[in-house]
C-alpha cells in the first residue's frame, strides 16, 4: 500500500507501468491471504439467514408498513400531501388515457383513434427532427396496430407521456439548480444514484400504500426511475457550456437570468435533449415493471403471458414496447442532433392542416378510431416466436445444462464460497483493502461504510451470495463488451448491422426472455447471470466500441506503418489507449448487473433478489423485502465508487 | 407532401362512397348489457396473478355484467397489495384467497376494512409434487420416508451434493426450509423464484423424463396438462404448524374462500350477493383454466362458454329479488 | 520602474493602482504583506498554497490610446484584463474609471458600466453558437433592452463596418475563424463602448488572416478612435499596435514605455531578451541612434523629426550627400549619417 501513496506529481511512465504492476502483485496478495484464512475460518460468522427468519430491522419496517397503512385516512400529511399528489397525478395520467387510449367523455372510443394519433406521431416527429424521422415514426406505430396491439400501446404510450411530462417538469428545473450550485450537486448526486439503483420492486408495494393502487402510483414509481438521467444531463449541459461563451455573456452585462435563458440553457438544450431521450427510455422500461401494480398496456400482456408460458404472446407484447422505444429513441435523438435546420414551412402548415384533419377522421368514424383487426401480424408473431422458441428449447437445452454446469462449478460455486463462507469480517477487511489498492482511500472508506451498513440490513450472506453472481455476470459482460465492442470499433459496417440488435435487447423487457432461459438453464443462479448479462452486455458493447473508435486515427497509422499485426494493434494501442473506456464499460456493466439482480430473483437466483421478490408478494416478508433492497442499492454504491476510483487513477496514470 | 396526397386521396374515396362509414357512438354494439338492474353500479375485482384466480374471477365479472348489468373494473395486483385496497375503495372483492392468516389478521381483525364472503367451493393443496414419469417409475418415492434414498438423484448445479427441491412462488408461505430440517432430508431448498419457473420446470421434467422434485399447488391449470403426483408428508394436525421453525408436517388443505371490502358487504349490492353465493369446483375451475391457459382462449369468452353450459349453477348465485 | 505618462495634459480613462490578484486560499493576507509580496512565485506557492497572478501593477490608459500589455502565457495579463472589469474579482488595489473605482461598484452599477462602457473580444471568440450573426452582435443592446428592430438596425451597421456584409444570417459554426473574430469585434462595437478590452484576440487565427485582423483593429481605431486594451504574447503584435506597451512578467511588471523606448532601452535582460530578434530598423526612431552633431559635420543637410522610423528614414540620410539632422521645432537634436544608419540595419548589436 505503500508504493500507491506515493506523489502523483513525480511519476513518469515507466514507474506508472511499474506501480501498476505492484498493485496487481498487492491484489494477488491479499487474496492469497484472503484464501489462506478462509481455509481455516470457512463457516464461522458467516451471519446465514434462513428464508423464513427475520431480525428486527426487518419487523421494524414491517411495522413501519402496518402503521402507514392504518393511519393513511386520518394523518394529515396524507390528507393534506400525498392524497393531494395522488389525485392530481391520477387526474393528468387518466386525462393524457383518454385522449390517446381509453374510452372516455361518455364515447366507447378515445378521443384520438389510431388515425389521429399516427398522424400527430409522424407531424410531430417532422416539426421537431425531419421527414426521415417521420416516416419512420409513422411507420413504426402503424406496425403497433398491425401488431394487434394499439390500445396496449397507447396505454403505454399515455403512461410514458405523463411520467416523462412530470420528471421534465419536476427535472429539469433541479438540473440547473445542480448545473449552477456545486453544493446542491454534492447534494442530489447521491440521491439519483439511490434513485436509479433501489430496484423498482422495492418501492412498487410501498407506493401503493402512499399513493394506492392506479396510475398515480405506477407514474410515480416511473418517476423515481426515469428522472434522474435528465436531471443530471441537464446538470452536466449547464456546467460544460462553453467558458468564453459565458464569460462573454457576463462581460457584456448580463444578469443571471438573461445568463440562463439567453446563453446557458441554448448552449446546453442538446446535452438536455439527450437527458430527455434518457428520461423517456427508462420510462419505457419501467411502464413494464409497474404492470405489477396494475400499470395498464404492453407490460401487463407480457407478464400475463408468462403465467402460462406463452412465449409468443410475450414477445409480441415485448416486439411492440421494442418498435415504441426505438421510434421514441430516434426522434429525440434526432431532434437533439437537428441543430438549427428548421423544417420547411409550407410544408409544416400542409402538415398541420392534414393532421388537423386525420384527427377530426379519428375522432369521429370508425375505420379512423379503431384499427382493423382484420389487418393483423401479430398473431403470426405469436406463432413463429412461440415455435421458434420450442425448437431453441428442444435442439439447446441438452448442451445447455452442460455449460451451465461447468460454469457454475468452475466460476460461480468458488466465488460463492469465498464470499459467503468467510467470516463476514473477513470479507470486509479484504474487500476495503482491495478497495485502497485499486480505488483510492476515499473509495475504501465508502465501501467500509456501506459493508458496515449491510451487515446492518441482516442480509450479509444473501448480499454476497449475490455479490458473486453479479462478478461473473459483469467478467462475462466485459468479455463479450470487449469482444464484440472491439469488432465494431474497427469495422463500420459491423457496427451498423449489430447496433440495431443492441438497443433490440436493451428495451426488450427481460421478462420476455425469461421462458427460454429458464428452459435452457433451469430455474439456477446461472439463468439469472445469463439474463443479467444479455441486459448489460449492450451498453458494455457500446461503450467499449466507442471507446476503440476514439483512438486516434494517426496513432493507429503510426502503429501499422511500423508493422504491428492485427493482433498487435488491438491489443498494444487500440485496447490501452481506450483503458478509460473499459473502466467505464465495466462501471456501467456492474450497474446494469445490479439493476437485474430482481429479475434474477424470478429465475433462480434466490439470495437478495428473492428476498425483494418474495416481499414484495408476502406481507410477512416485506421488511426483509426492503432491507433487501436496501443492500443492492448498498453493493451497487460500493462497486460504482470503486469502479469509478480505479478508472480515474488509470486515467491519471495512463494520460502522462 | 405524402401525407397530403393520401388525405386528398381519402378524402375522395370518402365523396365516392358517399358517406364516411360508421361513426363512433352509433355503433350497433352498444355498451354493456341493457335492461338489467341499473342499481349495481361499479364493481371492482382484483386479478390475482394465477390462472385458476382468472377463471373465477372471469366468470364472476361475466356474469355480473351480463346479468347484473353491472360495470366491471378488472385490476392485476399481488395478493397483499390487493388486500390494501379494501380499505381504500380500489378493490371490492378478492375470488380466491389461499389462507393468508396473515392478511386475515391485518385487514379483517385489525383494520376491519376486510371480510370472508365464504368459500368458493374449492379445495386447495400445497405440498411437494413429482412429475408423472417418475412416480410411475419409483413408486415408493411419493412417500417422505423414501425421498432421502434419491436425494442422490435430484441433484443440480444449485443444490451441490445434496438432493433439489425446487421452490419459491414467492407469493406463497412455504415451510419447507424447516421440512427439510426437521424431517431429516438430505435436500437443499432451492428457490426458482416464481411460478413461472416451477411450471417450466416440472414441464420440461416430464417431457424429458429428467427427476424434479419440487413445491407446487393445486388446482392449477398445468393438471389439466400434467398430472403431478402428490408426495405424501407426515400428517397434517391442527397446531401441528404454529411454530414455523418446528414444522414437521404436511400443509393443511385449503378451503379457498372470497374475502371482499367491508364496504362493499355493507351496502350489500347484487354484486356482493352474486360474490357470495359463488360456488363450484376444482374440476369446473380447471375447465376454465385450461380454456385460458392452455386454448388461449380471452377470460371473457372462456367464461362465457362455460356460463353457456351451466346455466343452473349459474342460476343458484344470482341475487334472489332477480 | 513606471512609465511615463505621454499624454500629460488629458485625464487618464482607466487608472489601475497597486493591483493584486492573489489565487489561492487566504488570498487577501497576500497582498498586505510586504515579506509574502517579495516572495518568488514558486516560494509563495510552497510558503501559503496562493499563486499572484497579478501583482502590485500600476498604469494609466490616455483615452484614444491603444494599451497592448504584453507577456507570455501564465504571465497574469489576462487575469490582469479581466480584473478591469471584475470578470475575474481583484483581490486588493484600485481601478478608476473616469474617476470611479470600479472595485466599489455594486452589482447593478457595475452590470451597467459592462453593458455601457466596456466591450471585450476574447481568444476563442465566446460567441453563442445558437445565434445567428446578427444575433449575436446584438445581444449587447438586447440585454440593455433596446427594442428589436433599433438593435437589428444598429448590428447591421457594426457588421458593415467590420466587413461582413453579407453574413448577417450566417452561424457562428459556418464561418472561419477570422471571420468569427470578426463578429467577436462587431459585437463588442455595437454597444458603442468607451473602451474595447482585446484578450490575445488573434492568437487562434492563423497568421495571415492574423495581419489582416491587425490592419482591421488600426483601421477600426482610426474610425472610432476608441480607447483599446489589447492583450497580446505576440511582440510584434504588440509593436504594431500598441501606442504603449506594458510588459508583465510572473504578475509582475517589468517596463512600461512605447514600442522604441523597449527596443532602444530595455529595462532589464528579461525586455532585453524578448525584443533582440525585432528588427530594429522598423522600430527605432531616429532619436535613438542619432549623435550629438560633431565639430566637423556639415550642418546644411536635409532635416528630419525625431521620431522617424529609421526604415523610413533610411533612403533620404543613404541618399544624402551630407548627414541627416534630426530636428524638432526648429531645435537640433542630433545628427544621423550612413554609419549610424548601416549599424542599425545590420543589427547585431545591442545600443
Amino acid at each position: 500500500m505503500a508504493a500507491t501513496s506515493s506523489s502523483p506529481v513525480s511519476r513518469t511512465l515507466p514507474r506508472v507501468h511499474i506501480v501498476v504492476r505492484d498493485r496487481g502483485r498487492i491484489v494477488l496478495g491479499i487474496l492469497a491471504v484472503w484464501l489462506l484464512l478462509w481455509v481455516f475460518l470457512r463457516g464461522m460468522h458467516t451471519l446465514a439467514l434462513g428464508g423464513a427468519q427475520l431480525t428486527s430491522v426487518h419487523h421494524w419496517f414491517n411495522n413501519l408498513n402496518d402503521v402507514i397503512g392504518a393511519n393513511r385516512n386520518s394523518n394529515p400529511v396524507f390528507l393534506y400531501f400525498f392524497n393531494y399528489i395522488r389525485l392530481f397525478v391520477d387526474e393528468f395520467v387518466i386525462f393524457v388515457q383518454s385522449v390517446i387510449a381509453q374510452p372516455s367523455f361518455g364515447r366507447p372510443l378515445p378521443l384520438i383513434g389510431w388515425l389521429g394519433v399516427v398522424a400527430l406521431v409522424g407531424f410531430v416527429s417532422y416539426a421537431v427532427a425531419n421527414i426521415r424521422v417521420a416516416v419512420l415514426a409513422t411507420a413504426g406505430f402503424f406496425v403497433l396496430g398491425l401488431q394487434g396491439l394499439w390500445r396496449e400501446s397507447m396505454d403505454t404510450l399515455a403512461l410514458t407521456l405523463a411520467a416523462v411530462i412530470i420528471s421534465l417538469v419536476i427535472g429539469i428545473p433541479l438540473g440547473i439548480w445542480a448545473g449552477l450550485s456545486d453544493r446542491f450537486a454534492r447534494l442530489i448526486t447521491p440521491v439519483l444514484d439511490f434513485m436509479q439503483i433501489m430496484p423498482s420492486f422495492v418501492y412498487l408495494a410501498p407506493l401503493t400504500l402512499f399513493f394506492l393502487i392506479g396510475p398515480a402510483s405506477a407514474t410515480i414509481a416511473t418517476l423515481i426511475y426515469a428522472a434522474p438521467p435528465v436531471i443530471r444531463l441537464t446538470a452536466h449541459g449547464i456546467r460544460s457550456a462553453p467558458h468564453d461563451t459565458v464569460e462573454a455573456g457576463e462581460s457584456l452585462g448580463s444578469t443571471r437570468t438573461q445568463m440562463l435563458t439567453k446563453v446557458l440553457l441554448p448552449a446546453a438544450k442538446r446535452t438536455i435533449v439527450l437527458g430527455v431521450n434518457q428520461t423517456i427510455m427508462a420510462a419505457l422500461a419501467m411502464v413494464t415493471i409497474a404492470a405489477l401494480i396494475d400499470a395498464p398496456g404492453l407490460g401487463k400482456t407480457v407478464i400475463k403471458a408468462l403465467q402460462t408460458l406463452d412465449v409468443g404472446t410475450a414477445f409480441n407484447a415485448g416486439l411492440a414496447i421494442v418498435v415504441m422505444a426505438i421510434v421514441l429513441d430516434r426522434v429525440t435523438t434526432a431532434a437533439a442532433d437537428r441543430g438549427r435546420r428548421r423544417p420547411n414551412r409550407i410544408v409544416l402548415l400542409a402538415g398541420a392542416a392534414a393532421t388537423v384533419f386525420a384527427i377530426w377522421l379519428s375522432y369521429t368514424y370508425l375505420w379512423a378510431a379503431e384499427f382493423d383487426a382484420r389487418l393483423d401480424i401479430g398473431s403470426t408473431i405469436v406463432l413463429w416466436a412461440g415455435e421458434a422458441t420450442d425448437w431453441v428449447q428442444s435442439t439447446l437445452a441438452p448442451v445447455t445444462n452442460g455449460i451451465k454446469d461447468a460454469f457454475t462449478w468452475v466460476l460461480i460455486d468458488p466465488l460463492q464460497a469465498l464470499l459467503a463462507d468467510s467470516p463476514w469480517w473477513l470479507v470486509a477487511v479484504a474487500i476495503v483493502a482491495i478497495s485502497v489498492v485499486i480505488g483510492s482511500v476515499r473509495a475504501a472508506i465508502v465501501s467500509a461504510v456501506c459493508l458496515g451498513l449491510l451487515v446492518a440490513t441482516g442480509l450479509w450472506s444473501d448480499g454476497m451470495t449475490t455479490l458473486a453472481s453479479t462478478l461473473v455476470a459483469t467478467v462475462f459482460t466485459m468479455v463479450i463488451g470487449v469482444v464484440v465492442g472491439v469488432w465494431m470499433g474497427r469495422s463500420q459496417r459491423a457496427d451498423r448491422v449489430i447496433r440495431p440488435v443492441l438497443d433490440a435487447a436493451q428495451t426488450m423487457p427481460a421478462f420476455v426472455y425469461l421462458v427460454p432461459f429458464l428452459a435452457l438453464f433451469a430455474a439456477s443462479r446461472f439463468t439469472a447471470i445469463a439474463a443479467a448479462v444479455v441486459y448489460a452486455a449492450p451498453v458494455a458493447v457500446k461503450i467499449v466500441a466507442d471507446g476503440i473508435r476514439g483512438v486516434s486515427a494517426t496513432t493507429v497509422e503510426a502503429a501499422v506503418a511500423s508493422g504491428s499485426s492485427t493482433w498487435q494493434t488491438i491489443t498494444k494501442v487500440q485496447l490501452p489507449m481506450s483503458v478509460r473506456a473499459l473502466t467505464l464499460a465495466t462501471n456501467q456493466g456492474l450497474i446494469y448487473v445490479l439493476s437485474m439482480v430482481v429479475v434474477g430473483g424470478l429465475v433462480g437466483a434466490g439470495a437478495l433478489g428473492y428476498d425483494v421478490v418474495a416481499g414484495f408478494s408476502q406481507g410477512q416478508l416485506y421488511g426483509k423485502g426492503l432491507a433487501a433492497g436496501i443492500a443492492i442499492v448498498l453493493l451497487g454504491v460500493m462497486l460504482d465508487r470503486l469502479t469509478q476510483a480505479a478508472a480515474n487513477r488509470t486515467q491519471r496514470g495512463g494520460s502522462r | 407532401m405524402k401525407r397530403t396526397l393520401a388525405v386528398v386521396f381519402t378524402v375522395a374515396g370518402l365523396a365516392l362512397t358517399g358517406c364516411g362509414g360508421a361513426k363512433v357512438g352509433e355503433s350497433p354494439g352498444g355498451g354493456g348489457g341493457g335492461g338489467s338492474q341499473a342499481s349495481c353500479g361499479e364493481f371492482k375485482i382484483a386479478i390475482n396473478p394465477w390462472v385458476g384466480y382468472e377463471a373465477n374471477a372471469a366468470v364472476i365479472a361475466y356474469v355480473a355484467e351480463k346479468n347484473l348489468g353491472c360495470r366491471v373494473t378488472k385490476k392485476d395486483l399481488k395478493e397483499e397489495v390487493a388486500w390494501q385496497g379494501f380499505g381504500t375503495g380500489e378493490v371490492d372483492a378478492v375470488v380466491e384467497n389461499w389462507g393468508h392468516d396473515d392478511l386475515r389478521k391485518k385487514y379483517i381483525d385489525e383494520q376491519k376494512t376486510g371480510v370472508s364472503a365464504g368459500s368458493t367451493g374449492v379445495k386447495g393443496q400445497i405440498g411437494w409434487y413429482v412429475p408423472p414419469w417418475l412416480a410411475k417409475q419409483h413408486p415408493d418415492i411419493l412417500d417422505w420416508n423414501n425421498l432421502n434414498k434419491y436425494a442422490e438423484m435430484f441433484r443440480t448445479s444449485e443444490s451441490g451434493a445434496q438432493g433439489q427441491l425446487l421452490d419459491g412462488d414467492p407469493s406463497f408461505v412455504t415451510n419447507d426450509e424447516a421440512l427439510v430440517k426437521n424431517l431429516g432430508l438430505n435436500y437443499k431448498v432451492v428457490y426458482g423464484g416464481s411460478e413461472t419457473a416451477l411450471i417450466q420446470a416440472f414441464k420440461q421434467a416430464e417431457e424429458r423424463k429428467t427427476p424434479l422434485i419440487g413445491y407446487f399447488y393445486s388446482p392449477q391449470w398445468l393438471f389439466s396438462e400434467i398430472k403431478l403426483e402428490k408426495v405424501k408428508l407426515p400428517p397434517y394436525t391442527p397446531g401441528c404448524d404454529a411454530v414455523p421453525e418446528k414444522v414437521a408436517c404436511d400443509y393443511p388443505d385449503y378451503d379457498l374462500d372470497k374475502i371482499v371490502s367491508k364496504k362493499f358487504a355493507d351496502a350489500n349490492g347484487p354484486a356482493y350477493q352474486l360474490v357470495k353465493n359463488f360456488k363450484w369446483t376444482n374440476d369446473d375451475q380447471n375447465i376454465v383454466a385450461r380454456w385460458i391457459a392452455v386454448d388461449k382462449m380471452s377470460p371473457d369468452a372462456a367464461a362465457k362458454k362455460w356460463v353457456d353450459e351451466n346455466p343452473d349453477k349459474v342460476k343458484a348465485w344470482l341475487p334472489s329479488s332477480s | 520602474m513606471h512609465g511615463t505618462q505621454v499624454h500629460d495634459t488629458q485625464q487618464p480613462v482607466i487608472s489601475v493602482r497597486n493591483l493584486w490578484k492573489v489565487f489561492g486560499p487566504k488570498a487577501a493576507r497576500v497582498p498586505g504583506s510586504a515579506e509574502l509580496g517579495a516572495l518568488s512565485r514558486r516560494e509563495l506557492m510552497d510558503r501559503t498554497g496562493c499563486t499572484a497572478a497579478v501583482r502590485d501593477i500600476d498604469f494609466d490608459v490616455a483615452p484614444g490610446e491603444v494599451f497592448v500589455v504584453m507577456g507570455l502565457s501564465g504571465s497574469g495579463k489576462s487575469t490582469l484584463v479581466r480584473c478591469l472589469t471584475r470578470l475575474v474579482e481583484p483581490t486588493a488595489g484600485e481601478v478608476i474609471f473616469e474617476g470611479e473605482d470600479i472595485l466599489a461598484c455594486d452589482p447593478k452599477r457595475l452590470r451597467d458600466l459592462r453593458r455601457h462602457k466596456f466591450a471585450m473580444v476574447f481568444q476563442h471568440f465566446g460567441l453563442l453558437p445558437h445565434r445567428c450573426v446578427v444575433d449575436n452582435v446584438a445581444y449587447g443592446l438586447e440585454i440593455r433592452g433596446v427594442a428589436k428592430a433599433e438593435r437589428t438596425k444598429r448590428a447591421k451597421e457594426v457588421i458593415e463596418l467590420v466587413g461582413l456584409g453579407g453574413y448577417e444570417m450566417s452561424y457562428p459554426d459556418q464561418l472561419s475563424g477570422g471571420m468569427q473574430q470578426r463578429v467577436g469585434l462587431a459585437r463588442a462595437l455595437a454597444v458603442d463602448p468607451d473602451v474595447l478590452l482585446f484578450d490575445e484576440p488573434f492568437s487562434a487565427l492563423d497568421p495571415l488572416i492574423r495581419r489582416d485582423m491587425q490592419s482591421e483593429v488600426i483601421r477600426l481605431h482610426r474610425e472610432v478612435g476608441k480607447t483599446m486594451v489589447f492583450i497580446t504574447h505576440d511582440l510584434s503584435e504588440a509593436l504594431k499596435l500598441g501606442d504603449r506597451i506594458l510588459i508583465m512578467r510572473d504578475g509582475a511588471l517589468v517596463q512600461i514605455g512605447t514600442g522604441d523606448e523597449l527596443v532602444a532601452a530595455p529595462a532589464d535582460d528579461y525586455v532585453r531578451d524578448f525584443v533582440r530578434d525585432v528588427p530594429r530598423s522598423h522600430v527605432l526612431t531616429l532619436k535613438w541612434i542619432m549623435r550629438p552633431p560633431r565639430d566637423d559635420d556639415p550642418l546644411d543637410g536635409p532635416e528630419l523629426g525625431p521620431d522617424v522610423v529609421v526604415r523610413e528614414a533610411t533612403r533620404s540620410v543613404l541618399a544624402a550627400e551630407k548627414p541627416v539632422k534630426v530636428v524638432r521645432d526648429g531645435e537640433l537634436l542630433g545628427i544621423v549619417g550612413d554609419e549610424e544608419i548601416l549599424s542599425v540595419i545590420a543589427g547585431g548589436s545591442d545600443s
